[in-house]
């Protein structure tokens, strides 16, 4: 055999290598939408059916006992509304850091990222009382201003990378001009770093919609995000696996089929430095 | 700054003029069981009789909900107008004052609701919770097995009997166990199961000066008893087991006797969803020393938390949906084998439901010989039969409910679990100052 | 740009996460010394270090810090090299990898409930789960993973939806190694893993930091995942420092030594963060 042979067979070994793990990652995902469509007891048949006749039961029921868009509108609502609140705050944040780092801006995005590492239940009390003080409990609003805070952190390490990739002498130049740091943000750095924001607000958003915690504990019927909707068909008395596939379809599918689309810009924007 | 402060008080200002609840409006806890979903389902009928009142649901699974109205009530969130809460909640909660007693009409004929279930649920002679469905435990078993091993099932079997039972009955080469129980861990999980087998073993979980008695030889007894059976006849896996996990195997035909709550008799006996309807037959729940606190009581009822704006609506809501008519309405619409049961004498002297439920007379004879006052062998000082009604006991049950459940997984012995868990209890009962 | 513009333009985030971190910490820390049970709101007062006492000499404090740390390092060990070594598998061209690609990161996008809740039921079920009809079906007795190995129940979880993120970080990454500078040194005769220690990983060494660094903070605070499949059980195998505040907190009710606990978990937090600056910091900030 010649090299060439080798390589290419070795080549065809690796692409099946990857399809295996592809499938194996993704095999979860397809049998929870799969269960999604059977009947209960068709779920918890042994042998399990691969081949059945697929009934939409499960999802007329949910639809009944509950408002699927109320939710998945207050999980849009709040993941957007999070995230657009902490780019808000950290782009001219991560923008100084960046371009003027001093001697504590490693210690000050440290002790940020630490904020992060709380854990919810700890400061679930002061937050309750907090917004209850507010009359904030069951809003939106909280959800936008808590998930913000909770993202934060990560928003800020990750801008604050792409930031220090953007080469110095471009602002340099600008500022001879006698740009002003406004523009200097929105007309020179906002374009350089788009990709990086674009894919930073991805993940953000990814992140705030599969944030269970604070949306169960502070929702009670106007706020409650898709988690929310969730919590109500987990563990009830009796076994309805179908059921509950469906609804965690209904729950995820908007993000997953937000994610595929935006892959190509996710991908992008998190180089983490590592283009040279 | 400007800007986000702006942002902030924006935000701060909208969300605020649609978090107060317009009048009308109710809002309510409750838990993700079957008969509580259908309450759901019939909401609009309430709805069309009361014009001017809305309902919104808050469903939840039961530690969640739990949780959630918990730190609602007491910390005075107002977020519910009526919560779903167990017999464990309406007294503590009660005599705290968190709750509004309920007085009913003529109409709702009180005195027909089950005294077990109303003692219960009351405090100082207050009725704080109107109970919405009860329960008791009792032990549900496959006949035919049983006649094929050729033994029989007394009404009050001991638990002797029980194990003779399950080994006649196990044959593991074909997937059939002798016995399932609970062995999840939880207070309402396996504890609530284990609290009831210690008691009928004589044991108890504090002596009269409020020390934990989880070191006496009662406990020890009770708990080796329980682990040898379920290692010997139970199902693989049995430390992870609670009601839905256990329903799914005898529905499944693998179990040969289950002991819980008397709610799964209308599971295991509706055709559409068990293999077995046929053959499963009923008993009381065993006993070793005493029949007393042998079988749990337990309602699932609703409650008025103090100080909510739209109390007299509220009122409404539960006056009608634990009224007689709500019963008939489900009976009505889904068949009387459907209806929520172990709150009404008048229901189980409906001969169309005495009809419809093979297990009614069990069950009616479980929760009547429950006695919350009065459930130990020997004297203690509190209420409550598969817990004690103090707030301390959740953060005991589950914490002794761990040990168990590692205990019967075979990672410790029962010893050491018994041992653990009198600490804990003991660390939990010293901090809260009982002695 | 002069200071004082770089301050006020730093201002806000300083400002609001120094208020999210304060407030909170601060009302957490005081909450930790006083009695403050929900169920007993007639009792209070000063109690000192009573709740960190307790907190600290529970019997499942120990346990629950070691899973705290043996989970972490298992899901970061599992997920950086699973992830590293697929990332390089769909690193070359071959038809389908978008496809394939969208495949491999979508756990990423599924929320922790929902796939514990998937895992638990579906597939680690010991009668109906799919693990078990395999091994029944090969004649092997099922494996009961909730019980037999929580802990590992609850890495394979975790580990499942993380490696997806790192294999999304590391293959953007690889895109951009220099194929030249690749050919080269196979030109020069060098195996693969020369090439992967002298080219790839040095290439890789930020990304991996900072997926290091990411998944860490949420690994230290994992709940739902344990919340939902083990409960902390059997015994606390699978309890964590988080989980064992929740209990505390959610079913004891004890503010006040949940706080205390909620104070442990930051300096532990603080701790391994220290730690883990010291290790990959230098290449975060270079």
């Amino acid at each position: 055999m010649t090299d060439k042979q080798i390589s290419d067979i070795k080549n065809r070994i690796a692409v099946i290598a990857a399809w295996i793990v592809a499938c194996l990652f993704f095999f979860p995902i397809f049998w929870m939408v799969l269960t999604s469509f059977k009947t209960e007891l068709q779920a918890i048949s042994v042998p399990p059916k691969l081949f059945f006749k697929p009934t939409l039961e499960n999802f007329a029921l949910i639809q009944e006992r509950t408002d699927y868009t109320k939710f998945a509108w207050n999980s849009i609502v709040t993941s957007v509304g999070g995230t657009g609140l902490a780019l808000i705050i950290a782009i001219p944040a991560a923008y100084a850091m960046a371009f003027n780092s001093g001697r504590w801006t490693k210690d000050i995005l440290m002790w940020m990222l630490s904020t992060k590492m709380l854990p919810a239940v700890g400061v679930l009390m002061p937050i309750y009382l907090l917004s209850q003080k507010f009359g904030l409990l069951d809003t939106k609003g909280v959800l936008v201003i808590i998930y913000a805070l909770i993202n934060l952190p990560i928003i800020m390490l990750i801008l604050f990378n792409y930031f220090r990739e953007i080469p110095k002498e471009i602002l340099e130049a600008s500022r001879m001009d006698g740009t002003s740091t406004f523009n200097e943000i929105t007309q020179i750095v906002m374009p350089l770093a788009w990709g990086g924001i674009a894919s930073t607000a991805l993940l953000s958003i990814v992140l705030c919609w599969n944030e269970a915690f604070w949306s169960i504990n502070l929702t009670a019927s106007d706020a409650g995000t898709l988690p929310a909707l969730v919590a109500s068909f987990s563990s009830p008395e009796g076994l309805f696996w179908a059921k509950l596939s469906a609804v965690s379809t209904l729950a995820c599918a908007p993000i997953v089929v937000f994610g595929w689309l935006c892959q190509k810009q996710l991908v992008q924007g998190l180089t983490f430095g590592a283009v040279k | 700054m400007t800007n986000l402060r702006t942002t902030a008080l924006g935000l701060t200002l909208g969300v605020a003029g649609l978090s107060a609840a317009s009048a009308g409006e109710l809002t309510i806890a409750t838990v993700n069981n079957g008969h509580m979903i259908e309450m759901q389902k019939f909401t609009s009928v309430f709805e069309e009789a009361n014009p001017g009142i809305t309902v919104n649901w808050v469903t939840l699974d039961e530690g969640t909900l739990r949780s959630r109205v918990t730190t609602d009530v007491t910390t005075k969130g107002g977020q519910f107008d009526i919560m779903t809460i167990g017999m464990y909640e309406a007294p503590i909660w009660g005599e705290r004052g968190w709750l509004q007693a309920l007085e009913f009409g003529e109409d709702y004929d009180v005195d027909d609701v089950l005294p077990a279930m109303r003692n219960g649920l009351s405090h100082d002679g207050n009725l704080y919770a109107a109970p919405f469905y009860g329960e008791s435990s009792m032990i549900m078993y496959r006949k035919d097995l049983l006649d094929a091993a050729g033994m029989d099932m007394p009404d009050n079997p001991s638990w002797g009997h029980i194990q003779d039972a399950a080994a006649a009955m196990t044959d593991k080469d074909n997937g059939v166990y002798g016995i399932c129980l609970r062995g999840k861990p939880g207070w309402g999980d396996n504890m609530a199961f284990l609290s009831t087998m210690a008691n009928s073993f004589g044991a108890q979980w504090f002596n009269e000066d409020w020390t934990p008695a989880l070191d006496s030889p009662a406990w020890n007894h009770a708990v080796n008893f329980y682990v040898d059976l379920l290692t010997n006849y139970g199902p693989p896996g049995s430390s992870g087991n609670s009601f839905n996990e256990i329903l799914a195997l005898i529905n499944a035909g693998k179990c040969g006797m289950w002991i819980d709550a008397t709610i799964a008799a209308s599971f295991v006996s509706d055709p559409s969803q068990s293999e077995v309807s046929d053959v499963i037959a009923f008993a009381q729940a065993p006993q070793a020393v005493t029949t007393r606190g042998s079988n749990w009581l337990w309602a699932w009822s609703l409650a008025i938390p103090a100080g909510t704006k739209q109390a007299d609506d509220a009122q409404k809501f539960i006056e009608w949906a634990t009224s007689k008519e709500y019963i008939e309405l489900v009976a009505e619409t889904n068949g009387w084998s459907a209806v929520p049961t172990g709150t009404r004498q008048s229901t189980y002297d409906n001969p169309n439901f005495q009809e419809a439920a093979v297990f009614a007379e069990a069950e009616l004879k479980a929760i009547l010989s429950a006695d919350p006052e009065n459930s130990t062998l020997n004297p203690s000082p509190y209420v409550g039969v598969q817990f004690a009604a103090i707030p301390e006991f959740q953060a005991i049950g589950t914490a002794v409910g761990q040990q168990m459940s590692a205990a019967l997984a075979g990672d410790i012995s029962v010893e050491e679990a018994l041992e653990a868990s009198q600490k804990a209890a003991d660390r939990e009962m010293k901090k809260a100052g009982y002695y | 740009m002069n200071s004082t513009l770089v301050r006020w333009l730093q201002a806000p985030s300083i400002i609001v996460l120094f208020l999210w971190m304060v407030v909170p910490l601060s009302m957490t820390v005081y909450f930790s010394t006083i009695r403050y049970n929900l169920l007993y709101p007639e009792r209070s007062g000063f109690v000192g270090l009573d709740n960190y006492e307790y907190f600290w000499t529970d019997p499942s404090f120990f346990p629950a810090l070691f899973n705290t740390l043996v989970l972490v390092g298992s899901v970061l060990a599992i997920s950086v090299i699973l992830g590293l070594a697929i990332a390089m598998l769909i690193d070359r061209p071959f038809k389908g990898r978008g496809l394939a690609r969208v495949m491999l990161i979508s756990p990423f996008f599924i929320m922790p409930t929902v796939s514990a809740l998937v895992w638990k039921n579906m597939f680690m079920n010991p009668i109906y789960g799919l693990f078990a009809v395999i091994s029944t079906s090969l004649g092997l007795e099922p494996i009961d993973w909730l019980s037999s190995y929580p802990l590992l129940t609850v890495i394979i979880i975790v580990s499942w939806q993380w490696t997806p993120f790192a294999v999304l970080i590391f293959m953007t990454s690889l895109q951009s190694q220099d194929q030249e500078q690749k050919e080269a040194a196979m030109l020069d005769g060098a195996g693969f893993w020369s090439q992967f220690w002298n080219l790839t990983l040095p290439h890789l060494a930020r990304p991996i930091s900072i997926v290091l660094l990411i998944q860490m903070i949420f690994h230290l605070s994992i709940f739902a995942e344990i919340y939902v499949t083990t409960g902390g059980g059997p015994g606390v195998q699978s309890t964590n420092l988080t989980y064992l505040i929740f209990t505390q907190a959610l079913q004891g009710f004890d503010i006040g030594v949940a706080s205390a606990g909620g104070v442990f978990a930051i300096i532990l937090a603080n701790i391994v963060a220290y730690f883990l600056v010291r290790a990959v910091g230098k290449t975060l900030m270079v």
